[in-house]
């Protein structure tokens, strides 16, 4: 009996860390829901998210370029390694786009975008909130969520998929500078085949949807984790963590989502 | 009970757990033109008091009526309307600390008026002058010290010449200069703009030299009001206690505990 009661004990906590869970989800839902709703001021007053797309795009092109060119140098490396056994070096062009585009490009500035913008924004928020700066504001007629959190909101969704952009092209950039450059592959090759191999609908824009639902996803997070922080140093802390933690998560699983019904779509 | 109170709380009860209710039956009006205290101990339910009256949270039995509205009955856009009429001093101040000084002050304009810059700038002027720190308009929230920045959130809160300015704790933290001046600038700016006060605070003597009139709470219930001097002479023992700073009275100087020779035993 008494192993009973601690299946039974078991089983109600899981119960509750589920359901606590899927209401969390639904308060973030509702949460996206107002804010779409009330970006009047953040769209009106489009200053206002520009100053943020500086603060989450412009301030995170540095590790964006330098990680897009090492990876895509990276890929050269690795891609005319296994290339040239088959005598297929001269592909080497195509390879290192397709993976750029389609896959790394989004994924990797993604996932450097909610360490770099998305960690900055929850920490923003949360603290501004333990500091009572968003009660002021609610004192003030002002609705923070408006004000502060809306821009915040559409300056990541607007800067992700251009982030990737840059990523992919310094990566392209990267992979031509050791294939072209150091192994000395064919220029004309490395680029026609490029040219002639990548799709602009099944590949650019698909990596660039996939970019734009990164961007929502990790903003959404960081922005929602900000606001929903407990206001103290820690409550901030653990705020941070959990952004950086879920959005990375979030990507793996929505990259696998979304990679699985383009292949869908292509095969129709 | 003040005729045409500006607010008036009638038979009020909150809790955020109906078991344990924060705020019983509170009863009180607060005369128009007046400097008002709300007093007590931390944590017997003043800050939330000042939450409903800021229409923050709306009471669980009983009414707020705030500038004419019943805060319950109001939406978003009324509740907003409403608190354009209100300014309200933050425990630290609460300045935006992306924003210079200036910045701060000119907030609240630039986010409700359409009024031309140069008009924003002159305001901003007259109200730093005001708390006597026109010459830090240019500096960042971050190099004043606490009754510097405790100012330039009072010039914040008076931007737009509200008629009721509530201050959670403002004597918290500061310096004795410090201290005098807002003492001063609650005063002044109160008479001068015409104003109804509402200060929470649980430095009673600092307060009691600044109000026209007390509310005094414990556990959730208003126990004494009257007059500063009605205060001070009030036979009640925990206001007794509370005003002359006892150690012990009714409120015990030790928190509940066992036997101590139990607790030195079980060492």
């Amino acid at each position: 009996m008494p192993r009973l009661e601690a299946l039974r004990g078991q089983l109600e906590r899981l119960g509750a860390a589920a359901s606590s869970q899927v209401w969390r989800l639904g308060y973030a839902s509702r949460f996206l829901g107002y804010l779409v709703l009330h970006s009047g001021t953040a769209l009106r007053r489009f200053r206002l998210t520009v100053a943020e797309i500086y603060f989450a795009g412009v301030l995170s092109l540095v590790i964006i370029l330098v990680s897009g060119l090492f990876v895509g140098m990276v890929l050269g490396l690795q891609g005319y390694e296994t290339l040239q056994r088959f005598g297929a070096s001269e592909s080497l062009g195509v390879l290192v786009a397709l993976s750029l585009v389609r896959e790394l490009g989004p994924v990797v500035a993604g996932l450097l975008f909610a360490s770099r913008a998305g960690s900055a924004i929850t920490a923003e928020i949360g603290l501004m909130k333990a500091t009572e700066q968003l009660s002021a504001m609610e004192m003030m007629a002002v609705d923070p969520v408006a004000r502060v959190v809306a821009p915040r909101f559409w300056g990541g969704v607007i800067s992700m998929p251009l982030l990737a952009a840059l990523f992919s092209a310094m990566g392209v950039f990267g992979g031509y500078l050791v294939g072209v450059q150091l192994i000395g592959v064919d220029p004309g090759a490395f680029w026609s085949q490029m040219q002639a191999a990548v799709d602009v609908r099944n590949d650019i824009l698909n990596g660039v949807y996939k970019s734009v639902v990164f961007g929502i996803a990790v903003t959404w997070i960081a922005v929602f984790e900000g606001y929903d922080a407990v206001p103290t140093a820690e409550g901030v802390s653990r705020a941070t963590t959990r952004t950086v933690v879920t959005s990375s998560l979030a990507i793996l699983a929505l990259d696998f989502v979304m990679t699985a019904l383009m292949f869908t779509g292509t095969e129709k | 009970m003040p005729e045409h109170p500006i607010v008036e709380i009638r038979n009020v009860s909150f809790g955020y757990d109906p078991a344990r209710p924060v705020l019983r039956d509170i009863d009180l009006a607060i005369a128009r033109g007046s400097v008002v205290g709300i007093m007590g101990q931390s944590g017997c339910g003043k800050t939330t008091l000042l939450r409903v009256i800021m229409g923050a949270l709306a009471p669980t039995r009983g009414e707020a009526r705030v500038l004419g509205h019943a805060t319950r009955s109001l939406d978003r856009d009324g509740l907003y309307a409403m608190r354009r009429k209100m300014g309200m001093l933050f425990q630290f101040g609460a300045l935006f600390t992306d924003l210079s000084v200036f910045e701060n002050v000119a907030f609240p304009m630039r986010e409700h008026g359409r009024l031309p810059e140069e008009l924003v700038h002159d305001l901003v002027m007259l109200k730093l002058q005001a708390v006597g720190l026109r010459g830090a308009a240019h500096l960042r929230p971050t190099e004043l010290s606490g009754g510097m920045a405790r100012r330039v959130a009072l010039a914040r809160s008076i931007a737009l010449d509200p008629h009721l300015i509530l201050y959670d704790e403002p004597f918290t933290g500061l310096d004795p200069i410090s201290f005098g001046v807002i003492v001063r600038l609650i005063r002044e700016l109160n008479d001068s703009l015409g104003a109804t006060s509402v200060i929470v605070t649980h430095d009673v003597q600092e307060a009691l030299g600044v109000v026209d009139y007390v509310h005094f709470m414990a556990d959730g219930r208003v126990i004494a009001q009257g007059t500063p001097d009605d205060i001070r002479a009030s036979p009640h023992p925990f206001v007794n206690q509370f005003v002359n700073g006892r150690p012990d009275g009714p409120v015990p100087f030790h928190y509940p505990a066992p036997e101590y020779g139990a607790d030195l035993a079980a060492a």
